[in-house]
């Protein structure tokens, strides 16, 4: 279990509230579950709320969901809580590196990934650069193990990296030109480098 | 080798479209009106001829599943549930499916809803799959475009098919967690019984399946059982997806035959393990729940569930992680005790207290600052966790450990050893109180 708490109160926003189109789409998430089961759609629209929020999830986005559902405010919180996607303290405003440490990743050499985020970031997971820009943390198994090492930044995932090509990631989100997601090494997805073994005669 | 023609995930790479044309043109929605026809006792007898075990892990029989359902509709409509939660350590193959080839599941959710009669499915995709729920959201679109899903759909069998997804939460692969994160709860998985055919998804019958298992649906009904029974060996049928990881000179996911023999994968597929084969130090055959197989047994393991239960392991996941003889086998595994330990939900004692208690062990373990008589007891812990748990949870964490105690107690007791000798050299040498 991970222990995880609320931001403090000094950080917390005092409202929140979803943009007209955000509202627009949480109304029609929960119109995807029978009536009276609109509590299922509260992790998309957390989800939702964090990302308007700038990549953290505070105590008012919180409440605001929890109001829009139907739920009592601790039912909300124990959600909240208990996923580790939400994030409940400030990340950085360019990048939230998320580096997979679990063994697929750490055979492949995740280690020097942690050394660049320790680094150029900040010498301890969770906390914010002292520009503000990055922060990173340690997740568990993100599901591009064939592609390994990897991270996920915001929605996407950059793989096959060594402690230089992830340098130039964090270059590119440095200057706010990211580079293009996925395999960072001459390869098509999940398919061995220098090309796939198979699916070589049927056209596809 | 499987032949390319008897292949069923025809994108796996992405090389083509992964749309409807696309799909369409590797021969989805070809004649599924006729399937659907057919009807749900003939669907699920087609099914089991295949002998389609379940592809998520435990590998239970796919069609003897769904004929657990309600035979008639009552009261409480039925509900399939797609888990598409993949998160086991060294598995990534749902994930091509759903971003290269989502139509093999969309066709296969509603030949599945028919086989149920289920109207509505909804697909739990994990939280971090961002953009292959993008993705799978498209093509789902595209399909209500063409009026293949939803109401007066051509195929003439009303079915809704739903995309939902979690935040990073390993237990939610768990069919019971998934449900209740599904219901909008912190996943904790409920006690069976009653088991979901019974009482699911809003207390109502529901199947839960995985991604995989679906999407190899369509190509079972269009070819027949005997087809799919045809490949590999018998109770262990079929194509796989197959994810290698870890210390090959070419990691992929790559589609074969059930019960290929581990060497023939990682040769044919990744260009051999790092240094050669005799380099090898162990693999984990299917994702990090499963007890590891040391070298020497690999040369004649057989990449099917009864090649692996054999040598008292499993198939798991067919997520293979490989492991030369620079690995720190003790630290590896450690990590995955770290991961156990992150991802415990904390609804059951032996699992919440017993995977930290575990990782600290096994952590000193590697540094050698253990006694040996903690080896046993380590393998005690692991008994005492191992079936007394709401959910499995609690076994895939216990079995990685026994697998480590099992076959490298030496190699713990030598590192023990070596630095008791240090720490005996070094108080040898006396160094002055500042």
């Amino acid at each position: 279990m991970a222990n995880r708490r609320l931001a403090p109160p000094n950080l917390q926003p005092k409202e929140f509230a979803f943009t007209a189109e955000n509202s627009a789409w949480a109304k029609k998430q929960i119109e995807k579950y029978p009536p009276g089961r609109q509590q299922s759609a509260i992790i998309p629209l957390l989800w939702r709320a964090q990302e308007q929020h700038g990549g953290w999830l505070p105590e008012a986005a919180i409440r605001h969901v929890s109001e829009m559902l139907g739920m009592a405010h601790i039912r909300a919180l124990e959600v909240a809580t208990f996923y580790t996607m939400f994030l409940l303290e400030p990340c950085g405003k360019k990048a939230h590196v998320q580096v997979c440490g679990t063994t697929p990743c750490m055979l492949r050499g995740a280690e020097a990934i942690f050394e660049v985020c320790k680094k150029r970031i900040h010498h301890d997971p969770g906390h914010v650069s002292a520009d503000g820009d990055f922060s990173w943390e340690e997740v568990e198994c993100l599901g591009a193990c064939v592609n390994a090492p990897m991270v996920l930044i915001w929605s996407d995932t950059y793989e096959d990296l060594t402690a230089e090509s992830f340098e130039k990631v964090l270059d590119g989100f440095a200057k706010g030109q990211p580079v293009k997601p996925g395999p960072q090494i001459d390869r098509q997805f999940s398919a061995p480098v220098g090309g796939a073994t198979t699916l070589k005669s049927e056209k596809v | 080798m499987l032949d390319d023609k008897d292949r069923i995930f025809k994108n796996l790479y992405g090389q083509g479209d992964f749309g409807l044309e696309g799909a369409k043109k590797r021969g989805s929605w070809d004649g599924t009106k006729a399937i659907l026809d057919k009807g749900r006792d003939a669907i699920v007898a087609e099914v089991k001829a295949s002998g389609l075990r379940g592809r998520g892990g435990a590998g239970f029989p796919t069609g003897v599943k769904w004929s657990f359902m309600p035979k008639t509709v009552g009261e409480r409509p039925h509900y399939l549930v797609v888990n598409a939660d993949e998160s086991e350590p060294g598995t990534c193959k749902d994930r091509e499916i759903m971003r290269n080839d989502p139509h093999l599941l969309i066709e296969g959710c509603l030949i599945a809803g028919r086989a149920m009669d289920c109207r509505s499915g909804y697909i739990y995709v994990r939280g971090e799959f961002i953009r292959e729920r993008e993705r799978l959201q498209a093509a789902i679109d595209q399909a209500y475009e063409a009026r293949l899903l939803g109401k007066d759909n051509i195929h003439g069998y009303d079915f809704d098919l739903y995309v939902h997804h979690g935040a990073g939460a390993y237990i939610c692969g768990e069919e019971m967690a998934l449900l209740e994160s599904l219901e909008g709860k912190k996943g904790q998985p409920r006690l069976k019984p009653p088991f979901p055919a019974n009482m699911g998804l809003y207390g109502c019958p529901t199947t839960v399946n995985n991604v995989e298992s679906i999407a190899v649906v369509p190509d079972i009904m269009r070819r027949g059982g005997a087809w799919f029974a045809g490949i590999g060996r018998p109770n262990n049928t079929g194509t796989k997806l197959f994810c290698i990881s870890g210390h090959v000179e070419r990691p992929c996911t790559v589609e074969e035959a059930m019960g290929i023999p581990l060497r023939e994968l990682i040769d044919t597929h990744c260009g051999g393990v790092h240094g050669g084969w005799g380099n090898l130090l162990a693999v984990i055959p299917g994702g990090s729940s499963m007890p590891l197989i040391p070298a020497h047994q690999c040369d004649e393991l057989k990449m099917d569930f009864d090649g692996c239960t054999a040598l008292k392991s499993s198939l798991g996941t067919a997520a293979v992680i490989v492991m030369d003889k620079s690995t720190d086998i003790i630290r590896a595994m450690a990590r995955i005790s770290y991961f156990y330990k992150h991802e415990s939900c904390g609804q059951c004692t032996p699992c919440r207290e017993g995977m930290g208690w575990m990782w600290r062990v096994l952590t000193r373990m590697a540094d050698g600052r253990a006694l040996k008589r903690e080896i046993d007891m380590l393998f005690d812990v692991t008994k005492q966790i191992e079936g007394h748990t709401i959910c499995a949870f609690g076994d895939g964490a216990a079995w990685p450990v026994q697998g480590l105690l099992r076959h490298f107690r030496p190699e713990i007791e030598r590192r023990i050893d070596e630095y008791t000798r240090n720490a005996e050299r070094q108080s040898a040498v006396q160094v002055a109180a500042e």
